[in-house]
């Protein structure tokens, strides 16, 4: 296809465009990560910091528990992760294989659960919590992250079942595998790939979650990093700026890291769901 | 954001288990039990007895037994001025962040499609407000917005177009602050699932359009649209349902202020729940935000359904 040369023109522009308006709002959290407390305090604000600095990072670990609460978050979202991903396989393997009535309930659900504002969630799960006495515990989140993460996992991993040719396991069950072995060694390693992605998308958005940490988790030594990050902000509304900068750049780093990892997959993922026959 | 596939699945993979095995009873129980266990226990249960709750007066730290109260909690909804302000700010937030969500992530994601230089920078970049956590994006714009430090005002100032104000307490200007944010947020997701969508339209009908002499805006109405619609019509229904239900950016950036002028629901319920421990309350206004999405949904996807067949 041809485009003309004021086309491609206007092309690059919007994308330009595109680049700036979805760009500039992280570069100006690094630049104020890095910005001294008097250059933040004056007017004039520049992109680039006029004497670059470590003292928010300093500062944002001596203001809030951040280590904790990142060892924390780390421990909650991977064993939501491990978890959510244990379960949902052998799931999801039923769902891509068999069309039973449970399969049907099960793909039902994870429509259905997507509509559901949390509020409905949270409440019944505080008070279920609350009389198990997991009400500010890490293990009552996580078992609230697993659920939170199935509808998500079980979708990516359907998608990925059906990509695993049928003929390969009618193949080894004529050669007399069994069921569970045919599982354990014929399908499981060609889904490797797609659990390890659908591990590490479960670890990020348990690592990015808010709500949930906020309701459940009430004392500063269990918190997760999200819901300490808020506290830099005063009862006023009002920030340590730079801090609090620092803090959100570190929080960022391990999300964007994993996500630039498995980028390619989770768009794969979603291809083979619709396209793969 | 994968279920967008949800509505394509059936047509196509329908060959897929046919001459499979039948279902073994005993074989097929154990895959399934650990997670439908959770599920049943820690999500429907929950959910069940969540809606159930919206007919109790429950409230927290009680030590009365809670009882049964039939509609009364809808019945003082009904006349709570104050939640269905919540709630047309609620639509408007909706509505306000995913149109132009749709838009905004329409023209990148056909950008992304063309042959271009800067393609990958773009699609890593698109990755950014995706992969961060919400708490991050709600403390990142609160920098970009902040009245001294911040860079909006700044660039203003350069500009020469006023010293700027503050625009999250500003009583007409932190709804419209919020919905830019909203809109950044959830782009890169609405773009991935478009372009996903947009290179699953047939090249050949596009090549053989434009040998016709179809111009881009008749190639896109003719053949890219009709390919991309089921896509595009999924995807913008969950973006609807996700913002209504969101909660963390603006509870981050505003916490509803100034003057409720951003408080969403559920920030609304969540203060009703966690704040003044009304639980009953708190649930029959999550279920009232359960029907009247649903049933908006309901309209939007009938109507727009059947539009297509007359285009």
């Amino acid at each position: 296809m041809r485009t003309s040369t004021s086309g491609r023109v206007g092309q690059y522009a919007a994308l330009l465009a595109y680049l700036v308006f979805l760009a500039f709002p992280f570069l100006w959290l690094v630049s104020t990560a890095f910005k001294s407390p008097r250059e933040l305090g004056s007017l004039h604000p520049t992109w680039i910091p006029r004497d670059p600095t470590l003292d928010n990072f300093r500062q944002a670990f001596d203001e809030q528990p951040l280590l904790r609460a990142a060892g924390n978050s780390l421990l909650a979202a991977l064993a939501a992760a491990v978890i959510a991903v244990l379960i949902a396989t052998p799931l999801a393997y039923v769902m891509a294989r068999h069309r039973t009535r449970l399969a049907k309930a099960a793909t039902g659900w994870v429509v259905v659960s997507q509509a559901f504002p949390l509020v409905l969630v949270i409440i019944p799960l505080f008070l279920v919590l609350k009389n198990l006495r997991l009400i500010n515990s890490l293990v009552g989140l996580v078992m609230v992250y697993v659920v939170w993460a199935l509808p998500f996992a079980l979708w990516m991993l359907v998608g990925y079942v059906r990509a695993v040719p049928t003929e390969l396991e009618e193949a080894a069950a004529v050669d007399g595998a069994g069921r569970l072995r045919t599982l354990v060694s014929v399908t499981a390693p060609l889904l490797a790939p797609g659990i390890v992605a659908t591990a590490l998308f479960a670890f990020i958005t348990a690592w990015n979650e808010f709500f949930f940490a906020l309701v459940l988790l009430k004392t500063a030594d269990k918190q997760t990093l999200p819901v300490v990050l808020t506290h830099f902000i005063g009862a006023e509304g009002v920030a340590d700026l730079g801090p609090l900068a620092a803090a959100a750049f570190l929080a960022t780093l391990p999300s964007l890291v994993i996500f630039a990892i498995i980028q390619r997959r989770i768009t794969g993922g979603m291809l083979t769901g619709a396209v793969k026959s | 954001m994968t279920l967008v596939t949800a509505t394509e699945r059936p047509a196509r993979g329908a060959p897929r288990a046919e001459g499979g095995r039948r279902p073994s009873g005993h074989g097929t129980w154990f895959l399934v039990l650990p997670a439908l266990i959770p599920i049943l226990v820690l999500s429907v249960g929950p959910l069940l007895y969540g809606i159930s709750l919206a007919f109790t007066d429950a409230q927290s730290g009680r030590t009365r037994a809670t009882q049964w109260i039939g509609g009364l909690n809808f019945r003082d909804l009904l006349h709570d001025t104050l939640f269905w302000e919540s709630f047309r700010i609620g639509l408007v937030w909706a509505v306000g962040v995913t149109v132009p969500q749709f838009l905004l992530a329409l023209g990148l994601a056909l950008l992304l499609d063309q042959d271009l230089k800067l393609r990958w920078l773009a699609r890593a970049l698109a990755i950014i407000p995706w992969a961060m956590p919400e708490v991050v994006v709600g403390v990142m714009w609160r920098l970009v917005y902040n009245p001294d430090a911040g860079v909006l005002n700044e660039t203003l100032r350069t500009l020469g177009l006023g010293d700027g104000r503050d625009w999250l307490s500003g009583l007409s200007t932190a709804l419209p602050a919020v919905i830019v944010v909203g809109v950044w947020a959830g782009m890169p997701q609405t773009t991935v699932t478009l372009l996903a969508g947009l290179q699953n339209t047939p090249r050949e009908l596009h090549e053989a359009a434009a040998m016709d002499g179809a111009g881009a805006w008749r190639r896109f109405r003719t053949v890219t649209w009709p390919a991309l619609r089921p896509v595009a019509l999924a995807i913008t229904a969950l973006n609807f349902i996700w913002n209504f239900n969101s909660f963390a950016l603006v509870y981050v950036l505003t916490s509803g202020g100034p003057g409720g002028r951003t408080r969403l629901p559920m920030l609304f319920a969540y203060e009703e729940a966690f704040r003044y421990g009304q639980f009953g309350y708190a649930a029959a206004m999550g279920c009232v935000m359960v029907a009247v999405v649903s049933l908006l949904l309901a309209l939007f996807l009938v109507g727009r359904l059947k539009g297509g067949d007359e285009a």
